[in-house]
């Protein structure tokens, strides 16, 4: 194959010695992105199976592109419903491609270049982690977000969140949310209020997503309809507002086996639990308003800061759901609760696989020192 | 008859099964290889041009005198294959077809008499997989007599006829221990029962691999205490101790399985401990050579010498080759190659190994203790109870391809050079 024979031609160049060899990581890269390299088992297990890092975490970007379709399509439906004019399906398509390909750019752009860059610093290669993070990151913004804001978020959560603890599968909290979380403090005004939901929108027009308007003192009849916030037509980040499509990619990372169900389900549970406590509206609003299915089906499942053990799993999931509501209802302060939910429970993680491992331990000393009183 | 149900692990379907066919195979050539057991340092007996009978020293181990290797069949040293900084990796015996066998008879003490003869090496002990040590009073002894692994041998039709001796391999393994000699079968394998040793225990087990891995069998009936030594081998060794005490010869014969979707015709041989097994292989270039099985066997393609514990021999291609896209593409085809199919990454995925790992420890967990050499967390993880086979289906599985039974092997290795 013509294209083969081009790469292994140009290949010693990137290798040690060569030309191009500060560029190695970057060559690798491409390679093994073109063709899966003709690597063998050394030792151990003669074969391995056809599960890489790379197929996993394509299967999450898959999974993501139901969502990443509705939003864009939203974009402009959103936008063209607040000027009052009526557009053909591909005209609302085209609105919202033009706004999201450039978030798109810049999220890829801006962290794939950190990404290269500290591989080749630390002669590894490029790891593929950032392919999904980079893919989440525009799908939680809101829509009219300043491109040079998404790029210092890009940047901090890749650099801060990410690479000092040493890369993809060191990282302590989710990258993806920890960019969300450095706008939301950092430019407050830019990331809250009506303003930044709806591209462009009409001045007279309110573009208060549900969560905005039950903290603003709205009731339940003040929200959309519970069809319409579940098939997606309401102002919110990109990728949040269709649950359909959440589900869709949902399912499919639960089927794949990428996703924990664990999680899932725990992160319902203490949702629901949590709501029919403390919460005056119905519990499958909080379900259905804001971030809360989006974070649980892509964000609470990231098995790098999720818990690691089965039982942790549970634990970390229905602490998850729990703590969204609780925020969501007792600070109105921060609306989107699941965010901030998240983002404590990554922290706590370890702390919880700790204590499941700890009763694992225990358990084992215990059977030592029973047959210690045996044998004597 | 206990049975006990494994719930967690992998069947691992590949082409090449061995139909039921026996032929005698008597090899050119058997060697010896000092590699094939852990923490042995070999002082040699021999040197090349010497006339060897079956039952002669070829070696004995540096660490323990004792135990003392010896010639799987008769004829003349032809080669000592050493490697880097000249540690012995073969003792090659050219085979003279006379079948010339030292008498162990006369020697009463069966320890000794198994110590003398070289049979002694077939049982291991755990932890570590090191030989057992004839010094220890072991807890239980433990043999498995089905192996679960891909494409592995049918021990129902190995063991065959030679039942009479499997029992009497089994009355002498049960005087030495104080405990229970564990015989573990699944619903095929049903050997006949010896009603003479009282401590001799047969369980069911049920389910896919690694039900069949002694580890797996060890942990759901008796796990390791730290502290504590079981010993296991496997039906063939069995039968080659109860040839010892019934004739007073070590009798190196073992029926082998050729397995793998690089061989013809698969079958079974009945041939000899360390054979030479490339006259019976019609070996493609581009193909691998493993004694055992591919989750825990060894690359044998350079010297295609048989390993000492092994009744099973695969050969499937090399997996050197690009593919296009290769990470995108659907794959209905079963696995058929070495292709690591990615590259090695760091952990991300959780929860994969608890899906194939049928013990009570957190495989993540102490994979990383073994990483980072802490000995205190090894242990509490339950080191003691595992060793690196029964990661083989975690390392299969992982998508980030590192090499796990290397990393628990080096953590068991380090802990026993840190503790014995």
């Amino acid at each position: 194959m013509g294209l083969r024979n081009y790469i292994d031609k140009i290949k010693p160049n990137f290798e040690e010695g060569g030309k191009f060899s500060k560029f190695h990581s970057t060559f690798e890269a491409f390679e093994t992105f073109l063709y899966t390299p003709n690597k063998v088992t050394k030792s151990g297990t003669h074969i391995r199976n056809y599960v890489d890092m790379k197929r996993s975490l394509i299967a999450v970007v898959f999974a993501l592109i139901p969502c990443f379709l509705f939003g864009t399509w939203n974009i402009g439906y959103q936008h063209f419903l607040s000027l009052g004019q009526d557009v053909t399906f591909w005209q609302t398509v085209g609105y919202g491609l033009l706004k999201i390909i450039p978030l798109y750019l810049v999220s890829y752009i801006v962290g794939l270049s950190i990404e290269f860059t500290f591989a080749e610093i630390r002669h590894e290669d490029v790891n593929e982690g950032y392919f999904v993070t980079g893919f989440l990151i525009p799908l939680i913004m809101p829509v009219d977000v300043p491109l040079w804001m998404l790029a210092i978020a890009v940047a901090f959560s890749v650099i801060i969140g990410k690479e000092v603890f040493g890369g993809s599968g060191m990282n302590v909290v989710n990258p993806a949310l920890l960019a969300r979380a450095f706008l939301f403090f950092s430019y407050p005004s830019k990331m809250t209020g009506d303003n930044v939901w709806i591209a462009e929108k009409a001045d007279a027009y309110s573009g208060a997503t549900p969560l905005g308007t039950i903290f603003n003192g709205g009731s339940v009849n003040d929200l959309p309809s519970l069809m319409d916030m579940f098939v997606g037509t309401i102002p919110g980040s990109i990728g949040e507002t269709s649950k359909i499509a959440i589900l869709i990619g949902g399912i499919f990372l639960i089927v794949s086996g990428i996703a924990s169900l664990r999680i899932i389900i725990a992160t319902f549970a203490g949702a629901i639990a949590m709501s029919l406590m403390i919460s005056d509206i119905p519990f499958y609003y909080h379900l259905l308003m804001g971030g809360f299915m989006f974070g649980t089906f892509f964000m609470a499942t990231d098995p790098v800061t999720a818990t690691q053990t089965n039982i942790g799993k549970w634990i970390y999931g229905f602490l998850i759901g729990a703590v969204a509501i609780l925020i969501r209802v007792a600070n109105p302060g921060y609306p989107e609760g699941m965010m901030l939910a998240i983002l404590l429970m990554n922290v706590f993680a370890p702390l919880i696989d700790w204590c499941v491992v700890a009763v694992n331990i225990r358990k084992r000393k215990k059977r030592w020192a029973a047959a210690e009183r045996r044998t004597r | 008859m206990d049975k006990i149900k494994i719930r967690k692990g992998l069947d691992i379907h590949l082409d090449g099964k061995a139909t039921k066919q026996l032929e005698v195979f008597e090899p050119m050539f058997c060697a010896l290889k000092p590699t094939d057991f852990i923490g042995v340092l070999p002082k040699l007996h021999v040197t090349e041009g010497d006339d060897v009978k079956i039952g002669s020293v070829l070696f004995h181990d540096k660490n323990n005198e004792k135990i003392v290797f010896t010639s799987p069949i008769s004829g003349r040293v032809k080669a000592i294959v050493r490697g880097d900084k000249r540690a012995i990796l073969a003792v090659v015996v050219e085979n003279d077809g006379k079948n010339e066998a030292i008498d162990f008879s006369s020697v009463s003490n069966p320890i000794e008499k198994m110590l003398q003869s070289g049979v002694w090496p077939l049982l291991r002990q755990r932890p570590f997989a090191t030989i057992a040590n004839p010094a220890d009073k072991p807890k239980h002894i433990f043999i498995s007599m089905f192996d679960t692994a891909p494409l592995a041998p049918d021990y129902n039709f190995i063991i065959g006829n030679q039942q009479n001796t499997f029992i009497e391999g089994i009355k002498v393994l049960s005087k030495l221990t104080d405990g229970n000699v564990y015989v573990n079968v699944c619903k095929d394998v049903r050997p006949c029962v010896s009603a003479d040793a009282k401590n001799v225990i047969y369980t069911e087990f049920e389910g896919p691999h690694p039900a069949g891995n002694i580890g797996t069998q060890i942990n759901a009936l008796s796990p390791i205490n730290k502290g504590e030594v079981v010993w296991y081998c496997y039906p063939q060794d069995v039968i080659t101790v109860g040839k010892l005490f019934l004739t007073g010869r070590y009798d190196s014969t073992r029926i082998i399985a050729t397995t793998g979707s690089a061989v013809r015709n698969p079958h079974y041989y009945q041939t000899r401990t360390g054979a030479y097994v490339a006259q019976i292989l019609d070996i493609d270039e581009n193909a691998r050579v493993i004694s055992g099985n591919v989750l825990t066997g060894t690359n044998i393609t350079s010297d295609k010498f048989l390993c000492f514990h092994d009744s099973q021999v695969t050969v499937i291609p090399e997996g050197n080759k690009y593919k296009m896209f290769g990470w995108l593409r659907p794959v209905f085809r079963r696995i058929n190659d070495t292709n690591t199919n990615g590259d090695t990454r760091p952990y991300i995925m959780t929860g994969q190994f608890e899906r194939v790992f049928p013990f009570d420890i957190y495989p993540m967990q102490l994979i990383k203790a073994c990483l980072i050499k802490d000995i205190e967390q090894m242990e509490e993880l339950g080191i003691y109870e595992v060793d690196a086979e029964d990661f083989a289906l975690c390392e299969f599985i992982d998508p980030s391809k590192t090499q796990i039974q290397q990393i628990i092997r080096e953590g068991l290795e380090f802990i026993r050079k840190e503790t014995c």
